[in-house]
């Protein structure tokens, strides 16, 4: 069960319309190493985790990433929200309002919808750890572009905000790696106990 | 929206931030004593700020989390995504 609250977990201004920003921007929402993506992979992952810790470590962030896609659209949403046709098509973001008008959509920044493929749930935790911290070193480093991309100072806190959070998430599946590998080797000296 | 209001919702991120930071860090440090104080500190003082703001600006939370005044008061505007806080100083 989840419940939802009525507020964003960071206060987003947005000090302009810019849909060029916005082309960008959504990729974090929609991309290979968006926020969807993010969620959807340790949620999904959380099942198959072998002890309390790593299974709430899981259900935990994956949880905080659902946050940050709504953050991520809330972005996306008002730098389009206002742009007029010219500014869309300016932004080359005229093949995007052909479907979508300013609807939020999952693509990345070229307009490549998600697809699951971006994710994988392996069942074994090491490999998955390994993987979600991949993911929060593809995540911090696509906010980093973003930031050299961005313009407007208030998207840019944001931005900034997302990206750390992704470094506070690379900490904590560390340690979750950690504990794996030491409830792994417990077990494996509990095994050889018995049989001595 | 007020700047009252957002002042508040602010305020209420803010806790609910501390709260987030320390509970993924006792997800991986659950026998942590100082940590776990002050996520027990921090929800009291959250719950606190967000009875105070429901009281006024209705419910933050629904399927029985928190209670309406009539007429239901879940259904108003303004959404998340609605709010801009360009024009709050601090931020």
């Amino acid at each position: 069960m989840w419940i939802y609250e009525k507020k964003l977990e960071f206060p987003s201004r947005i000090c302009s319309t810019n849909p060029k920003l916005a082309k960008v921007i959504i990729t974090q929402y929609g991309g290979p190493d968006g926020e969807l993506a993010a969620s959807l992979r340790y949620l999904t992952q959380r099942y198959t985790m072998p002890t309390g810790r790593s299974k709430a470590v899981l259900n935990d962030i994956g949880t905080e990433e659902l946050a940050h896609m709504e953050i991520v659209a809330t972005m996306v949403y008002n730098l389009i929200k206002d742009a007029s046709l010219e500014e869309i098509k300016a932004a080359g973001l005229d093949g995007y309002y052909a479907d979508h008008d300013k609807a939020l959509y999952f693509v990345n920044g070229d307009g490549v919808p998600w697809v699951a493929q971006y994710i994988q749930s392996k069942g074994d935790p090491v490999a998955d750890l390994h993987e979600n911290l991949a993911a929060e070193q593809k995540a911090r480093a696509t906010y980093e572009y973003l930031l050299q991309l961005s313009d407007d100072p208030g998207i840019s806190e944001t931005l900034a905000f997302l990206r750390q959070r992704e470094v506070i998430h690379f900490q904590r599946f560390g340690e979750t790696l950690e504990h794996i590998y030491e409830f792994y080797n417990h077990q494996h000296r509990f095994f050889m106990g018995d049989h001595s | 929206m007020s700047t009252v209001r957002m002042q508040m919702l602010i305020d209420i991120m803010a806790l609910e931030f501390t709260a987030v930071e320390l509970n993924l860090f006792l997800d991986t440090h659950p026998g942590e004593r100082r940590a776990l104080d002050a996520y027990n500190a921090t929800v009291v003082q959250l719950d606190e700020l967000k009875r105070e703001y429901e009281a006024r600006f209705g419910p933050l939370t629904n399927f029985g989390y928190s209670d309406s005044d009539y007429p239901w008061r879940w259904v108003e505007e303004p959404w998340p995504w609605q709010i801009n806080f360009a024009h709050m100083k601090g931020v």
